[in-house]
């Protein structure tokens, strides 16, 4: 139904900001996953997000279109007393850089914030038009 | 007489149909605030409702219903063509990604629009209150 849309576009960013959220926690959560090799260790991931509007609709939304893998080079840690470290003595830990997952993640909270306000505003304004005429 | 009551309505409904679009657009924007390479767009509102409430004055057809018979209903058409008032906001702050996005501009932009939704609101409301006053008896 067109007049309740906008709850459509509204919840769309929701959810693609709440996926981008997830992401970060999942990378701050692995920030120190050691792995023996470089196919095993844990990549930093990073949400694409992409405008849903498709051909002539001018509002349509937001969706996340994927979820990439950072290529950085991984950190390498010289710790030869590490059940995990290769036959020259070193680990690998993931790409993760967790200032920059902090950061994805305050700008994740602040846009869910402005959209859950959006939703709020939207929701008092057609309630009251549903009570239109009736005083 | 129904005709100038048509009329207020209609005018009202036009101006209350085009701001819930404008708070759609706004709300678009809001949501598209981290994608990279979309175009914030807003709608010039005045003249998109002198274009609305004008089609309505010049030509009551509407949408066009094909008649066979001067008797059949016209089927006005309420202002849901939007896509040409909408225009790119010129970005105060550009961003590298190509987001033009500004989010206090929005939100300034979306809290004004609501105020004047709801102001629509009170007129129509009010505009009610009165008619019903007009026709009661004493």
């Amino acid at each position: 139904m067109p007049l309740f849309s906008i709850f459509d576009i509204s919840s769309s960013a929701l959810t693609a900001q709440s996926q981008r959220m997830n992401v970060a926690a999942s990378n701050l959560a692995n920030a120190e996953s050691v792995a023996a090799t470089d196919g095993e260790t844990y990549r930093a991931k990073q949400v694409i997000f992409q405008s849903a509007a498709r051909g002539g609709e001018p509002t349509a939304g937001v969706h996340v279109t994927e979820v990439v893998e950072s290529q950085e080079p991984l950190r390498l840690e010289y710790n030869p007393s590490h059940p995990m470290a290769d036959d020259r003595g070193y680990i690998r830990k993931p790409n993760v850089e967790p200032v920059h997952e902090m950061v994805n993640m305050m700008s994740a909270s602040r846009s869910y914030h402005a959209n859950v306000e959006v939703m709020n505003t939207s929701k008092q304004l057609l309630l009251k038009t549903l009570t239109l005429g009736e005083n | 007489m129904f005709d100038k009551i048509n009329a207020t309505f209609q005018f009202h409904q036009e101006a209350l149909s085009l701001r819930h679009e404008r708070q759609k657009v706004l709300a678009n924007n809001i949501a598209n605030a981290d994608t990279p390479g979309f175009k914030a767009r807003d709608m010039d509102f005045s003249k998109a409702l002198s274009t609305a409430v004008s089609r309505h004055r010049t030509d009551q057809q509407g949408a066009a219903l094909t008649r066979t018979s001067a008797h059949h209903l016209t089927g006005n058409q309420s202002s849901t063509d939007i896509g040409a008032s909408l225009k790119y906001r010129v970005p105060t702050q550009p961003s590298m990604d190509g987001n033009t996005v500004d989010m206090d501009t929005e939100r300034t932009q979306f809290a004004d629009n609501s105020v004047r939704y709801q102001a629509s609101l009170v007129m129509i409301n009010s505009y009610i209150k009165g008619l019903k006053t007009a026709m009661q008896s004493e």
